[in-house]
C-alpha cells in the first residue's frame, strides 16, 4: 500500500518530532524539569507573535526563532529570579509561564484585529497544533534540528549525565554548570519550539515527558533509556498521527498525547525492570518471605524455650509481633512448605525439615548481625533483608571468623537435641 | 565569660538584612497595601469617568467587579500553593478541570453555575490523587507524574470540547481565553441592581474561599510551614492537602469564565509571588496578594480596553509587571532597598573610619592640628566615590573642618565621636586578647570590623569584663567614657 | 506504669536494604536519652518511624502503654532544622504558637492564653525581645532555640529531638541543656540524637547505641563503654579517638 505524499510528509515529520523530543525530555525528566517545557512552551508565544509583527508574514524560520529567543529568555528570567530574589523556583516558572503567555495572547489578539485577511491561521493552531498543514519544507527544518540536538547530546553525553546525577560534584570538578545547563534547557526550547506547529502548546510538554517516563521503566541505564526514549517518541508520533488521520476530524495533538499516555500504562505496568506489576510482585514475594521466616524462628526459639515440641498461636504472638492476617498467611506459607505440622486442635509443631530450616535461619539472622558489629561497612554494602544469610555476599573468611566468635560466645543457634 | 554577652542581640548584622519588623511595622504594612489600592482605585475611576459613556457605567464596573472577585479569590489560595512550593500543581490541576468543563457543558449547555464547580473540584482532587499514586506506585518523579496526568487530561478535555462544541457558540478559544469581555452582557437583577451572573457565582466562590482558610487558618498555617510536625503532632496532612487542591480547581473552573483556563496560574502564580516578596507575615501576604489580584483585574482591564486587545492577557501582563516592581522597590526584600541599606552601612563605615583616623593622627602628633604632610597622608585614600562621600558627610555633620591653610582637622563634636569608636575598637581588642589570647598582630582587623557595632552599653559592658583597664594590647591608652568623665568632674 | 517508651522489633527497609533492623528499646523511666551511632545508622529514621512518619516493615511502639496515635497529646517533637523555609512569612512568636496547636481542635485559633504562654516559652530561651522578627533574620543557634521554644510549648511528656544541638555554638549548647535538664527535672522525657560524642557523658544519664540494629542500651555510665562504642563504630580509629575523649571526659567528673 503506497501512502500518498502528503501523509508520509506529515508522518516523517511528527515521527521525527516525537524522536528528539523524546530524546531531549529524557535528560529534562531526569533532572526533575519535566514541567519546564511546558513552561518554554507557553514563553515561547510572544517570540513568535513579536516575529511575524516584525516581519509581516507568516515566516516559519523567523517565527520559530523569535519563539526560541522568547523561550531561552524565558528560562533566563527563572534563573534570575531564583538567583537573586526570595521567588522559589516554582513560583518562578509559573511566573514566566503565566507572564510571558499573558504577554503572548495580548499580541495575538493584537494581530488578530489589526490584520485585514485571516491571518489567524498559524497563530490560531498555536494552541492546538495542527499537523495536516505541515509541509516538506517543514520537515526538513524539523530534520535539520533534530539532527543537530542529536550531535549536541552525543558530544556532550557524559557531560550532560553527570550534570542529571549529580550537579554539585560536577561544579566541584569545575564545570561549568550553569552554562550547561543552559545549553541543555536551549535544546528543550529547541524541541519545544520546532513541536509547536504541529501538535500546539500543552500537548508539546506530553510529548517531552512521555517518551522518556515510559523508557524509565524498562532499563536502568542512562544510554539505552535514551534510545528507548527516541524510539518511543517517534512511535508516539507516527502511530497518533495515523490515528488522527484516519478516524478523527480533529487536530492530532489531543490525540497524539493519549497515543503517549496509553505508551506510559503499558510501560509502567509492564515495564520489567520497574513496572509495578513486576516491583510489586517481586515485594508481595518478599515480605511473605520475610514473614515466614520470623515465623520459622520465632517457632524454634519457643520450643526451645519452653521444652516443648508443640506451640500455639498465641506462643507464635509472642515472639513474633505482627497483624493477625501476617501471622495466618505465614503459617500457611509454612504448612504448605511442610516446614510445620499441624498437632492437635490449634497446636502445631516443627516438623524435621522445618526444624533444620529454621536453625538454618536463625544462623542466617546471627551472622546477619554479628557481620553488622564486626564489619560495618561491609555490611551496609551488602545488606538484603532478602538474603537468608551473607555467605553469598561475602568472602568465606569472613563467614569463618563471625561463625567461630558466634559459637565462642555461645550464640551458635543449635538443633535441641 | 559572661552570659549576657552570649546573648546579647548585638553583633555585626549580616550585609543589608532587612530590619526587624515590629508591630509598627505591622501597621505600616497595611497602610502601604491600602495606600496602594486607593491610587489605583482612583485611577480607575478616573479614568472610567472620562473615558467611559455613562450607559455603559454599570457594564464596565460589573466586568471590573467579577475580576476583581475572581482574582481575589486565585490570589489567597495561591498564597499556599506558593509558599508550599506547589505552584505548578496549580498550573496542572488549571489544565485538567476541562473535561469536567466539556461534560457540563455536554449535559447542561452551558459553562457557568456552581455544579459545574462541585464537579470540578472532584476533578482537581482526582488528578492530585492520580498523580500522587504515580508517584508512590509507580514510583515515577513528582514531577513527571504531574506532567502526565495534567496532559492527558487536558488532550482529552480539548477532544471531548471539540465533539461535543464544534459547531456552538463554543469553541476552543473561548474555553482557553475566557469571556471576561462578555461576562457583563448576562445579567440578573438582584436588589434592584442589575448585575453579572458571573459576579454572583465568583462572590459565592469568594466568600467560601474565605470561610474555608478561615475555619482552617492555623491548620493551613502549621501544614505549609512544618508538615514533618504537624503530621507529629496528628493533623490530617494528606486531607488538608486535598481540600486545598478542590479549592484550587473549583476555583479555576469559576476563574474560566473571567481567565480561561490557560491564564488562571497567571493569577494562581504571580500576585502571591509578588506578594511574598512585601510582607513578613501570612497575614500580609493574603491581604498584598488579594491587592495584587484585584489591581492586575482593573488596570489589566484598562489596558486592554485602551490597547483593544484581551483583558485575561492584559491581566497577566499587568501581574508581572507588578512582580518586577515589588522585586525591586519592597521596603524589606526589594533588590533596590537591599542596595541602599547596603550603601548606607558602607558609608557609615567609611565615615567612621575617617574620623578614627583622624583621631589616630591626632593622637600620634598630639597636637590639635593636623599638618600638611598628614593631610597628604590621609588625603591619596580618596580615589572610590564611597570614600568622598564619606569626607563630605563628615564635613556636613560638623565633625570636622578646615582651618585657615585649608587642612581638615577634627570638631569638638567629631572629637567626642571619634574618642567613643577608638575606645570600642581598643576594648574589644584588649577583650580579645585576654579571653581568647590571640596573638597581637590578630587583634586588630577584627576590631576593625567590630568597632562599628559595639554601642555605649556594650562598650560599659566590656569595660566592666576588662576591671577598668587603661591600657589597650599595644600600649595606647583607651579613651574614658566622655558621659563618665563628665560626671567625674 | 506503663514504660514511658517501648519499642519493639521495628525494622526500616528502604528497597530490601535495611535502615533499622529488629530494634528493641525501653525507656522505663523519666530519662534524658540520647541517641548516637554513625551516620547512616538509622537515628534520625528511628525517630520518624516511631511517631509514624515513616513506613514501617514490621515492629511496633508503644508511649506510656498506649500507641502513638492515642498518645499524640503528649508526644513534643522537634525536627532537624534543614527541613525548614526560612522565607516562610511567620514571626518567631507564631512560630512558638504552633507548638499550642496541638491542643486546639479543629477550628479553634489560638487565643490570648496561648499567646501568653508562647511569650513565657521564649522567655525561657532567652529570645523574648525576638518576638516579632521574621524567622529568616535569626543566627543559627537562634533558630534552634525558636524550635525548642515550640517544643515547650507543646507541653508534652516525652519529646523526640533530631540533633537539637547540631551546628550551634557553644553558649547555645549550654543554654539548651540547661533547658533540656529543667525538663527532666519535671519528670519529662528527652529523646535526642545527639551528634556529638564528645558531650555524651556530660548531658545525658541514658544512652543508646544504633548502627542499623541497636548494639546497646542504658544508664550512661554502664553504656557507655569502649566495648560498646567499638562494636558501634566498628573498627574506626579517628572516631575511636574522639570516643576515648569521651571516655575520658566522663570519667575524669567527680
Amino acid at each position: 500500500m503506497m501512502l500518498p505524499y502528503n501523509t508520509l510528509v506529515v508522518l516523517s515529520g511528527v515521527g521525527l518530532l516525537g524522536a528528539s523530543a523524546g530524546l531531549v525530555g529524557a535528560f529534562a525528566v531526569l533532572r526533575k524539569r519535566s514541567l519546564t517545557g511546558d513552561a518554554l512552551a507557553h514563553a515561547a508565544l510572544p517570540g513568535l507573535c513579536i516575529a511575524f509583527l516584525l516581519l509581516g508574514e507568516r515566516n516559519l524560520t523567523a517565527m520559530l526563532l523569535g519563539a526560541l529567543a522568547s523561550g531561552v529568555l524565558g528560562n533566563m528570567v527563572i534563573a534570575a529570579l531564583v538567583r537573586w530574589t526570595r521567588v522559589k523556583e516554582d513560583a518562578a516558572i509559573g511566573t514566566v509561564l503565566g507572564g510571558f503567555f499573558g504577554l503572548g495572547v495580548v499580541l495575538v489578539t493584537g494581530i488578530q484585529h489589526m490584520s485585514s485577511t485571516g491571518s489567524k491561521a498559524g497563530l490560531d493552531s498555536y494552541i492546538l497544533g495542527k499537523t495536516a498543514g505541515m509541509t516538506a519544507g517543514d520537515v526538513y527544518l524539523i530534520l535539520a534540528a533534530s539532527v543537530a540536538c542529536l550531535a549536541v547530546v552525543l558530544l556532550l553525553f557524559k557531560e550532560f549525565k553527570l550534570i542529571a546525577f549529580d550537579g554539585d560534584f560536577a561544579r566541584s570538578l569545575g564545570w561549568p554548570v550553569y552554562g550547561l545547563d543552559l545549553l541543555l534547557m536551549t535544546l528543550v526550547a529547541v524541541a519545544v519550539v520546532i513541536g509547536l506547529p504541529a501538535v500546539g502548546v500543552v500537548l508539546m510538554a506530553a510529548l517531552l515527558i512521555m517518551p522518556a517516563a515510559a523508557a524509565r521503566f524498562w532499563t536502568e541505564r542512562l544510554g539505552r533509556m535514551l534510545a528507548l526514549s527516541g524510539a518511543f517518541g517517534l512511535a508516539i508520533g507516527v502511530i497518533g498521527t495515523s490515528i488522527s488521520a484516519t478516524f478523527a476530524v480533529m487536530p492530532a495533538g489531543p490525540i497524539i498525547v493519549l497515543t503517549g499516555t496509553a505508551f506510559f500504562l503499558v510501560s509502567m505496568l509492564a515495564g520489567t525492570k520497574r513496572g509495578v506489576v513486576a516491583q510489586s510482585l517481586r515485594h508481595r514475594k518478599f515480605r511473605r518471605d520475610l514473614a515466614e521466616r520470623r515465623l520459622l524462628r520465632a517457632a524454634l526459639e519457643v520450643s526451645k524455650l519452653s521444652g516443648n515440641a508443640t506451640f500455639t498461636r498465641d506462643d507464635l504472638r509472642q515472639r513474633f509481633v505482627t497483624t493477625s492476617a501476617e501471622l495466618e498467611r505465614a503459617l500457611d506459607d509454612a504448612i504448605r512448605h511442610g516446614a510445620i505440622e499441624p498437632c492437635s486442635s490449634g497446636t502445631y509443631r516443627l516438623s524435621s525439615e522445618g526444624k533444620l530450616r529454621a536453625v538454618e535461619i536463625a544462623r542466617g539472622h546471627r551472622l546477619w548481625e554479628a557481620l553488622l558489629v564486626e564489619y560495618p561497612e561491609l555490611a551496609s554494602s551488602v545488606a538484603d533483608l532478602g538474603s537468608v544469610s551473607i555467605t553469598p555476599h561475602v568472602p568465606s573468611e569472613v563467614v569463618e571468623d563471625l561463625t567461630a566468635r558466634l559459637r565462642a560466645a555461645g550464640e551458635w543457634p543449635e538443633l535441641a537435641p | 565569660m559572661s552570659g549576657s554577652l552570649a546573648t546579647s542581640s548585638t553583633g555585626a548584622p549580616a550585609q543589608g538584612a532587612a530590619p526587624a519588623t515590629s508591630q509598627s511595622d505591622a501597621w505600616s504594612a497595611w497602610w502601604l497595601l491600602g495606600g496602594y489600592a486607593a491610587i489605583v482605585a482612583v485611577f480607575a475611576a478616573a479614568w472610567i469617568w472620562r473615558a467611559i459613556p455613562e450607559r455603559d457605567y454599570p457594564l464596565v464596573l460589573g466586568t471590573m467587579a467579577t475580576a476583581i472577585v475572581t482574582n481575589a479569590s486565585c490570589a489567597i489560595v495561591g498564597c499556599y500553593l506558593v509558599l508550599r512550593r506547589m505552584s505548578l500543581l496549580g498550573d496542572a490541576i488549571s489544565h485538567s478541570v476541562l473535561p469536567g468543563i466539556a461534560i457540563a457543558f455536554f449535559l447542561t449547555g452551558q459553562i457557568s453555575g456552581l455544579a459545574i464547580i462541585a464537579g470540578a473540584m472532584a476533578l482537581g482532587v482526582l488528578t492530585s490523587v492520580l498523580s500522587h499514586s504515580l508517584h508512590w506506585f509507580g514510583k515515577v518523579s513528582e514531577d513527571s507524574s504531574l506532567g502526565v496526568v495534567y496532559t492527558t487530561l487536558f488532550a482529552l478535555g480539548v477532544i471531548l470540547l471539540q465533539s461535543f462544541a464544534s459547531g456552538t457558540h463554543l469553541d476552543a478559544d473561548c474555553a482557553l481565553y475566557g469571556q471576561i469581555d462578555f461576562v457583563g452582557l448576562d445579567r440578573v437583577p438582584v436588589f434592584g441592581l442589575e448585575l453579572p451572573r458571573a459576579l454572583l457565582t465568583q462572590g459565592v466562590v469568594l466568600l467560601v474561599t474565605v470561610l474555608i482558610v478561615g475555619l482552617l487558618w492555623k491548620e493551613l498555617k502549621i501544614v505549609s510551614f512544618d508538615p514533618a510536625l504537624a503530621a507529629a503532632m496528628g493533623f490530617r496532612v494528606l486531607a488538608i492537602h486535598y481540600v486545598l487542591m478542590a479549592m484550587v480547581a473549583g476555583i479555576s473552573v469559576a476563574a474560566f469564565e473571567s481567565v480561561g483556563s490557560v491564564l488562571v496560574v497567571a493569577m494562581l502564580v504571580i500576585p502571591p509571588a509578588a506578594a511574598h516578596m512585601m510582607s513578613d507575615r501570612l497575614r500580609h501576604m493574603l491581604g498584598w496578594a488579594v491587592v495584587f489580584g484585584a489591581t492586575s483585574a482593573v488596570i489589566g482591564y484598562m489596558a486592554a480596553f485602551e490597547t483593544n486587545t484581551t483583558a485575561a492577557g492584559m491581566m497577566a501582563v499587568v501581574a508581572a509587571v507588578q512582580l518586577g516592581g515589588a522585586v525591586l522597590l519592597s521596603p524589606q526584600h526589594g533588590l533596590v532597598s537591599r542596595w541602599l541599606r547596603n550603601w548606607k552601612l558602607s558609608l557609615r563605615i567609611a565615615s567612621e573610619d575617617v574620623i578614627g583616623q583622624l583621631y589616630r593622627v591626632e593622637e600620634a602628633r598630639a597636637e590639635r592640628r593636623v599638618d600638611a604632610e598628614a593631610e597628604a597622608f590621609v588625603r591619596p585614600q580618596l580615589r572610590s566615590l564611597l570614600e568622598r562621600f564619606a569626607w563630605w558627610r563628615v564635613k556636613r555633620r560638623g565633625l570636622t573642618e578646615l582651618n585657615s591653610e585649608g587642612q581638615i582637622g577634627l570638631t569638638t563634636a567629631g572629637r567626642e565621636e571619634a574618642r567613643g569608636l577608638i575606645r570600642a575598637h581598643r576594648l574589644w581588642e584588649s577583650y580579645l586578647q585576654t579571653h581568647f589570647a590571640l596573638p597581637h598582630d590578630h587583634l586588630h582587623e577584627p576590631a576593625e570590623r567590630m568597632e562599628h557595632f559595639i554601642d555605649p552599653q556594650l562598650r560599659d559592658e566590656l569595660d566592666a569584663e576588662l576591671a577598668d583597664r587603661t591600657v589597650d594590647p599595644h600600649g595606647k591608652k583607651i579613651p574614658r567614657d566622655p558621659q563618665t568623665d563628665q560626671q567625674q568632674a | 506504669m506503663p514504660a514511658v517508651l517501648d519499642i519493639h522489633d521495628i525494622t526500616v527497609a528502604y528497597q530490601r536494604k535495611p535502615v533499622l533492623w529488629d530494634v528493641d528499646l525501653t525507656i522505663e523511666q523519666p530519662q534524658l536519652a540520647a541517641i548516637i551511632g554513625p551516620n547512616g545508622a538509622g537515628k534520625s529514621t528511628l525517630i520518624k518511624a516511631v511517631l509514624g512518619l515513616v513506613p514501617t516493615a514490621s515492629g511496633s511502639v508503644q508511649v506510656f502503654g498506649q500507641s502513638v496515635a492515642q498518645m499524640r497529646k503528649r508526644i513534643g517533637y522537634v525536627p532537624q532544622r534543614e527541613s525548614v523555609d526560612w522565607d516562610f512569612p511567620v514571626s518567631v512568636l507564631d512560630v512558638v504558637l504552633m507548638g499550642t496547636y496541638g491542643q486546639l481542635g479543629l477550628f479553634r485559633r489560638p487565643g490570648t492564653a496561648q499567646w501568653r504562654f508562647a511569650h513565657e516559652c521564649l522567655a525561657k530561651v532567652g529570645l523574648e525581645s525576638f518576638a516579632n522578627r521574621q524567622i529568616g533574620q535569626l543566627s543559627g543557634g537562634q533558630q534552634q532555640r525558636v524550635f525548642l521554644a515550640r517544643a515547650l510549648a507543646q507541653q508534652a511528656d516525652i519529646y523526640f529531638m533530631d540533633e537539637p544541638m547540631a551546628g550551634v555554638d557553644a553558649a547555645t549548647e549550654r543554654i539548651i541543656f540547661e533547658l533540656l535538664k529543667e525538663l527532666r527535672a519535671g519528670g519529662k522525657t528527652i529523646v535526642a540524637v545527639h551528634h556529638d560524642l564528645r558531650t555524651v557523658p556530660h548531658y545525658f544519664d541514658y544512652v543508646a547505641l544504633l548502627n542499623v540494629r541497636l548494639v546497646a542500651s542504658g544508664p550512661t555510665e554502664q553504656t557507655f563503654t569502649e566495648e560498646n562504642l567499638r562494636k558501634t563504630y566498628g573498627g574506626r580509629l579517628a572516631l575511636l579517638d574522639a570516643a576515648g575523649d569521651a571516655l575520658q571526659a566522663g570519667s575524669a567528673r567527680p
